[in-house]
């Protein structure tokens, strides 16, 4: 199956967003979700078809133009499929992020089905000026079932320079992906990468999460669990900016 | 190419200061994820596919380019989230240089690179191949752990080379793709990353007492 999507979110005349573009096909099919809040806007990924299964190729494209604010959700998890004997599936999302504008990515997490061969590839860029908010949640397998394999890999730049450069493979074919250094028998990973002027301050955030500075504009909070459940305790507090404040006071 | 001037540079007696690292192994055996060869080994898997395949991948390409050197730093800071991480290997890349700049003469690169960058530039001073430059980092990058690992849990040292000598195959392995790479433009070289590498060494850097600087 090949779908694309597209979202194209920019300012309108009364200083809120509106969506000039919001086009999807199954199974990447958008709704514009909620009432405009704070002039921003929300739109729901909602899976239109299982999967994605083997062979599958699709590919979402968003762009956030100056001033606008956009939110994107999905309605539920997805879950990687192994299908027929065919080539990995793969995701690819692009990202831009134009000055003044705002990216929120708050999808519900990917979950790589035993079997399951899946690449996502993330390309985002932001414009200086423009402020971002990437999470990707990940989890190893359904319940007590070997993982699929998932590679992600991620570049995120902020004005032109390489800010985040990431890949992580799971599950068959990925060598030591279940020892000491990279997941340690956890079964779930989340990562948030925010960037732009505004930015929180590192911290603790769990036994096995941490929200570090990076090199350029930006932090990477990851938490990494045995289940998303621990995942979502360190980070969802991590993404809400009022629970967030409350957190660096204690 | 010069097999003496290989060894020198993979030989763990070179004083580039890499004994005072643990590379990430010591928050792992603190947490309990490491107890014995068997976690020993999945660490090392691990390390090898991750900061492995960079490093490797890092030094073969600033040894076939010192003239890309700057652009590479850059690229390995892009993939070093953790902040503790990037103070390590810039700590391990001075001391290298400076050992370096004794051995051989060293293309003028920054002050504080990378370990991978430095390691890259000694390996082109001493005319070594971007291939001989990927072993002595995928090499350095386990062999440094393991050592590490029979200090911080009393293992037996047989049992840890034995594990070393059957890591080799995957070594040579991940040195070979790191060198088939290493002209990529550095946004497409590897950025295999390890989550709790990342995290144990923000928490491990928090720490009054420890053995290992990181």
């Amino acid at each position: 199956m090949r779908a694309e999507a597209g979202i194209v979110a920019e300012r309108d005349d009364r200083g809120g967003t509106r969506l000039a573009v919001l086009r999807g096909e199954s199974p990447l099919l958008l709704r514009r979700t909620g009432r405009p809040d704070g002039g921003g806007v929300t739109v729901h990924l909602v899976g239109g078809a299982a999967g994605p299964l083997r062979g599958d190729e699709l590919r979402l494209d968003v762009v956030v133009e100056p001033g606008a604010r956009l939110e994107i959700r999905s309605v539920a998890a997805s879950l990687a499929l192994p299908g027929r004997p065919a080539p990995p599936s793969r995701l690819t999302v692009t990202a831009s992020v134009a000055a003044g504008g705002t990216l929120r990515w708050l999808p519900e997490p990917l979950i790589a089905a035993a079997g399951c061969d899946h690449d996502v590839v993330t390309r985002v860029d932001v414009a200086e000026g423009g402020t971002l908010l990437w999470r990707d949640d990940l989890v190893c397998g359904r319940h007590r079932e070997a993982s699929g394999a998932v590679r992600a890999d991620t570049l995120i730049r902020y004005a032109g320079v390489a800010l985040y450069r990431h890949e992580l493979a799971v599950g068959p074919g990925a060598p030591g992906w279940d020892g000491a250094a990279v997941l340690g028998g956890g079964r779930a990973i989340g990562t948030v990468v925010t960037a732009g002027p505004e930015l929180p301050e590192p911290a603790v955030l769990g036994t096995d999460a941490a929200a570090m500075r990076l090199a350029g504009p930006g932090v990477l909070a990851t938490a990494v669990g045995e289940d998303i459940r621990q995942v979502k305790a360190a980070l969802d507090p991590w993404c809400d900016p009022a629970s967030r404040r409350a957190l660096t006071a204690v | 190419m010069s097999l003496g001037a290989l060894l020198l540079l993979a030989d763990g007696r070179l004083p580039s200061g890499g004994h005072a690292h643990s590379g990430g192994l010591e928050p792992q055996i603190a947490n309990g994820r490491v107890r014995d060869v068997d976690g020993l080994a999945g660490f090392l898997r691990g390390r090898l596919a991750t900061s492995g395949l960079v490093s490797a991948a890092f030094a073969a390409a600033t040894c076939a380019d010192v003239g890309r050197s700057a652009e590479l730093d850059a690229g390995l800071d892009a993939r070093t989230p953790s902040p503790a991480l990037r103070r390590a290997s810039r700590a391990q890349g001075r001391a290298l240089l400076r050992a370096g700049r004794a051995m051989w003469p060293i293309a003028t690169i920054g002050r504080e690179p990378h370990q991978p960058v430095a390691l890259g530039a000694l390996a082109a001073a001493a005319g070594l191949t971007p291939a001989e430059a990927a072993i002595a980092a995928a090499h350095g990058t386990i062999t440094g752990s393991a050592s590490a690992g029979v200090r911080l849990l009393g293992l037996d040292p047989y049992a840890v080379h034995a594990l070393l000598a059957r890591l080799t195959p995957e070594c040579d392995r991940i040195a070979a793709l790191a060198a088939a790479r290493s002209g990529d433009p550095v946004d497409e070289l590897p950025a295999a990353g390890a989550p709790l590498l990342d995290i144990g060494a923000e928490h491990h850097a928090t720490w009054e007492v420890r053995l290992f600087a990181s």
